[in-house]
């Protein structure tokens, strides 16, 4: 179990906390003028890669605000949380 | 008459404390102190149970958690007992009961004993090749699979004892009380960390605290006494906290670590009462420093598996710590030093020697030298190529080894004996640290993997990180612990150590043996009776990665994990298909690292405290009027109310036809309620619904549903525009938390600019809902100032009242088709409000009606429930429910899916209406729907998803999906049953008052 340091409330235990998926997924704009294709893409296609990964986490039994997380999924270290809207970090 | 093999109590044995036991149903004695395993072997007594598969006799060959063969049945009672205790772990108390398990009729005489003659057919793979063909007779097999294998009885009753969860911070970790623990704890304690030490033994000391021997000395005091001195020293220390019999059983990313406290089990049964048996603490440390010391090997040659042999350490420790000796012909079998050890101590006690075995041929060190001042012959290049006697060593034939260790030559010899104790080096205990995620080495010198890279912040010492002589341990530790803890020094520095272990050993896997090796059991795991032959069947069968090779020989699946045979198994692998041992990898050291009981695991959490329940304000009036309940979610709520004895279906049936004839009252205080505001609040709800909001008049009530991007139906409701910017959600009551979840991502992460802000109001409120045509009658004298006109109050509209002082909210809607009203009001008044429509109603014929009612009056009237009509592939258009999709608006969530290529397809299954041919005939609710039965396979078209008799209509009606249900009014379909087929024709969903009059009736 993890520790996640939300960035409205500091340090919590990942059982305050529930995944949300791939980060920076905008929905998009003008759903009419897509194609099934590219609507798909948005809808269905995730990278779920193996390392570093951009992902949105709530904290749900606490702030109930949603952010990001930059986490490495092959060992859980958490390198880095931004609020949503922020530029994510470069490195 | 059994012997007694206590040759001289130690300090750690209390001679006048005598403790009396059953073992198999005859009762022994022991002293306090003593392990299961000690007093069982004080009395002379090794064979302990029968190994899982041959069900060959079995003995005590450990003194530790590691023992795979002495694990014993505990206690006898239905509710207490417990299978597989490690013999070599529980300590004995007034009362103890024990037996042996995996044998029938007895340990003695077991006639599974059979195949261990029978093993030749029994090869590794047994089970997969023979007894999955044919499938059919897997029941058959089964029944003699699980009768004859398993370990142990499950109790019967509910566990009486009381376990507890408790969470532990601390600065520092200290996992091992061992040497290099206690050095560690001291250090981390005196330079202002707040410390917990804790380990699986009852006492403190690992097995430096039995080392006592002038061939190992620390500041000119044997090592033992000078560690005494430490351990006094550490107990005074206020911020160090000391746990014993406490076993970390996992240890988890962020130095997060579950450990088991074993509180009652040493205890007479009479002083347990209303104490916690055992705690599971869930432990986040800053730092953890890993002491958890090595286990000794075995060594792998033919018949290494009788009664009596045991590894060299524990005979060792039965002798210095217990004061028992396991035999009064004591033979040793050794690669390394470590037996030599053994033999000293067992000198100093004065146990008998018949000769030691050492695979080696060049040996020097003032350990053996004083063994052979002694007298003691010792076999150099020597092994050991078999063992007799059925239920207990006798004999053991040993031969010369040739220069490569690859053959044995020369002539056989046998040396009689009772005991064999074995060495075959050092395996360093790295289960927690690979459990964390670390990564390991291999040392080729003595061919054992040490710890390389950290996942934490955290690190190994002592012989778990490989240094396994006295004088590696002191003066590698303080050096780590310096850097660790970032400190300049420590007390540990300039210690005289005086270590005699020479570190030379000959490693050799499997030993050779004058038989070819399917003449030979040769065994790796013990408890899982596997053998080498078995590991080399595996490989020339094809299979490579250690991970297969486990599964298809079992090696290591036991209970005790194969915590003796692991290494041996990834030796012969690699030496077999000629791999380098690095290069292999280990198999994956799982949690727990011994096992834990049920009850550790759910703590506190058992009974009515398994999981929450939430109940209604209303809660206490169902209770009285004798409720039957059923769970939704977390929620209790009221299902029906039986009279007089009446079954479910009558109570349903009579609750139905009294909602529709007079009046009904149901609490529907559990739907989900959220406030939303703000002046974006319209807006919001036109992109989270299908349908319009933006010209909904405040006052005004509207059905909505609610659908994810991918078109499916999410859930649905009715909300009311309270105020311009003030509208109040309801939600269906399991879907409550989801979708408050979802609609503050959309607001936060996708349309920050809305300003709009979701409150979860639904505890706040108690919802009473009286429907059917007297609801009108009985609503408007509980609210006497309120004019409940048609035209001033319409069906879907909603005003502000009060009961008495108390502000209510009330809304005309119906998920019935009944005219019907729902009060609103704050939850604490709930109850009164109930009561109050319930004596007024008395006289218009009220009836309260459960949840089972009020499904059955809405499938009358075709209106879904989402997650029963709907399984999350349902679009709105698949539920024929096209009137609710806006097609005016631009967006909203799921416009898009709903004309993909696949939402759009004609043959989609879609909600139906289901008549069946003999109106009293109902439906089974998940029954298959087909049109023909003669094609094979039968093409399924749905499944039946609500199904009820209406007592309303005097027949019975269904809803379910079916494969382009849309186009196939009127037309007849087959639901085919165990027994029979039920004939069925499709109809319009709606079954009752298509017209909705009654809704103003
Ligand atoms: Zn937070």
């Amino acid at each position: 179990m993890f520790i996640i340091n939300c960035p409205y409330c500091g340090e919590r235990e990942q059982s305050e906390f529930k995944a949300g998926g791939e980060a920076h997924i905008v929905r998009p704009k003008q759903p009419t003028e897509l194609s099934d294709d590219q609507w798909a893409e948005y809808l269905f296609m995730r990278k779920n890669i193996k390392g570093i990964q951009f992902e949105r986490w709530i904290h749900t039994h606490g702030c109930r605000k949603w952010f990001n997380v930059v986490r490495d999924t092959s060992n859980d270290v958490i390198k880095a949380v931004y609020k949503m809207g922020e530029k994510p970090p470069t490195k | 008459m059994t012997k007694n093999l206590r040759v001289k109590t130690s300090k750690f044995i209390d001679e006048t404390y005598k403790v009396s036991f059953k073992f198999n149903g005859k009762t022994y004695y022991g002293y306090k102190g003593d392990t299961l395993a000690s007093a069982l072997l004080a009395n002379d007594i090794h064979l302990v149970g029968r190994s899982f598969k041959y069900h060959r006799p079995r003995g005590i060959m450990t003194a530790g958690s590691e023992e795979p063969n002495a694990i014993v049945q505990l206690h006898s009672d239905t509710s207490r007992t417990e299978p597989n205790v490690r013999a070599t772990e529980i300590e004995i108390y007034e009362g103890l009961e024990a037996s042996s398990q995996n044998c029938w009729p007895s340990v003695n005489f077991d006639i599974g004993g059979i195949n261990n003659l029978l093993s030749p057919v029994l090869p590794a793979g047994f089970y997969y090749k023979t007894f999955m063909w044919p499938a059919s007779f897997w029941e058959k097999y089964e029944y003699f699979i699980r009768k004859s294998a398993g370990l142990g009885k499950s109790p019967t009753e509910p566990d009486p004892d009381i376990y507890e969860h408790k969470y532990y911070h601390c600065d520092v970790l200290v996992v091992g009380a061992g040497i290099s623990g206690i050095m560690a704890a001291k250090t981390a304690a005196k330079n202002g960390f707040k410390t917990l030490l804790v380990d699986e033994k009852s006492y403190l000391g690992g097995s430096t605290i039995y080392q006592n021997s002038e061939h190992f000395k620390i500041n000119n005091q044997t090592s033992s006494s000078w560690l005494d001195k430490e351990i006094n020293e550490i107990k005074k220390i206020e911020n160090l906290e000391i746990k014993i019999r406490t076993s970390v059983a996992a240890f988890h990313g962020y130095n997060f670590l579950l450990a088991r406290e074993n509180l009652t089990d040493h205890l007479p049964l009479n002083q347990r009462n209303n104490k916690i048996r055992q705690r599971l603490l869930k432990i986040r440390a800053k730092k953890v420093i890993t002491a958890t010391g090595s286990l000794e090997r075995p060594l792998i040659f033919d018949n290494n598996d009788r009664p009596g042999i045991l590894l060299s350490s524990a005979v060792e420790k039965y002798a210095n710590f217990f004061g028992v000796a396991c035999g009064e012909k004591n033979v040793l079998f050794t690669n390394n030093d470590s037996a030599y050890e053994t033999a000293i101590s067992l000198i100093q006690r004065g146990i008998n020697i018949e000769a030691i075995i050492d695979n080696r041929e060049e040996i020097d060190s003032s350990l053996i030298k004083e063994t052979e001042k002694n007298n003691i012959k010792i076999f150099k290049g020597y092994t050991v190529v078999d063992t007799f006697g059925y239920k207990r060593i006798n004999k053991i034939s040993i031969m010369q080894l040739s220069k490569d260790g690859q053959k044995v030559i020369g002539a056989k010899k046998s040396i009689s004996c009772d005991c064999l104790g074995i060495s075959g080096g050092w395996t360093p205990a790295v289960h927690l640290f690979t459990q964390s995620g670390g990564k390991l080495k291999f040392r080729n010198e003595d061919q054992v993997f040490i710890p390389d890279v950290y996942s934490s912040d955290q690190i190994s010492i002592g012989s778990c990180n490989g240094d396994f002589t006295l004088d590696e341990i002191l003066s590698n530790t303080p050096q780590i612990l310096k850097e660790f803890l970032n400190l300049k020094e420590t007390n540990y520095e300039n210690l005289e150590v005086k270590s005699s272990f020479n570190k030379s050993k000959r490693n050799i896997w499997l030993l050779p043996s004058d038989k070819v090796i399917g003449k030979t059991k040769p065994f790796v795991d013990y408890q899982n009776d596997a053998t080498a032959k078995d590991i080399k069947l595996a490989l020339r069968e094809g299979f490579r990665s250690i991970e297969h090779v486990k599964r298809y020989t079992t090696t290591g699946m036991g209970t005790d994990q194969g915590k003796l045979g692991n290494m041996h198994a990834l030796g012969i692998i690699s030496e077999t298909a000629g791999s380098k041992m690095g290069e292999l990898g280990t198999t994956t050291f799982r949690p727990p690292y011994t096992p834990l009981t049920f009850g550790t695991i759910v703590g506190r959490n058992v009974g009515e405290y398994f999981d929450i329940f939430r109940k209604t304000p209303i809660h206490e009036w169902h209770v009285q009027n004798k409720a039957e309940f059923e769970n939704v979610g977390q929620w209790k709520r009221a299902w029906y109310y039986p009279k007089n004895g009446e079954s479910m279906h009558d109570a349903v049936q009579r609750e139905s036809k009294a909602a529709r004839d007079n009046a009904g009252i149901l609490d529907a205080s559990t739907l989900g309620k959220i406030d939303i505001q703000g002046t974006d609040a319209s807006e919001f709800l036109n992109r989270v619904y299908t349908n319009a909001w933006s010209k909904l008049a405040i006052g005004k009530c509207r059905y909505g549903l609610m659908l994810n991007e991918d078109g499916m139906v999410y859930d649905d409701g009715v909300t009311t525009r309270l105020d311009e910017n003030h509208y109040i959600m309801t939600t269906t009551t399991g879907g409550a938390a989801t979708v408050l979840g979802k609609l503050e991502d959309y607001l936060q992460t996708e349309w920050p600019e809305l300003d709009v802000y979701l409150t979860s109001v639904t505890d706040h409120y108690a919802t009473v809902s009286v429907c059917g045509p007297n609801s009108k009658k009985i609503v408007s004298q509980v609210i006497p100032d309120l004019d409940f006109s048609d035209e001033n109050f319409p069906h879907m509209s909603f005003k502000n009242a009060k009961i008495g002082e108390i502000k209510c909210r009330v809304m005309r809607i119906s998920f019935t088709g009944e005219h019907s009203y729902e009060i609103n009001i704050q939850a604490n008044y709930g109850k009164s409000v109930w009561e109050k429509c319930m004596e007024i109603g008395k006289e218009f014929n009220i009836t309260p009606y459960g949840t089972e009612t009020m499904h059955l009056l809405r499938a009358e009237k075709g209106f879904i429930i989402v997650g029963q009509d709907t399984d999350a592939t349902m679009t709105p258009i698949d539920l024929q429910m096209d009137w609710i999709v806006s097609k005016k608006k631009y967006d909203f969530i799921g416009k898009r899916s709903l004309y993909r290529s696949d939402t759009i397809k004609e043959d989609r299954k879609q909600l139906v209406g289901l008549l069946t041919e003999n109106p009293d005939e109902v439906l089974e609710e998940g029954a298959q729907i087909v049109a023909d039965i003669k094609k094979s396979p039968i093409e399924m078209l749905g499944h039946v998803t609500s199904s009820y008799y209406s007592p309303n209509l005097k027949k019975s009606i269904a809803l379910g999906v079916v494969r382009g249900g849309k186009n196939m009014m009127g037309q007849k379909l087959i639901i085919p049953m165990e027994n029979k087929q039920i004939n069925v024709t499709v109809a319009d969903p709606v079954f009752f008052d298509k017209e909705n009059k009654r809704l103003n009736a």
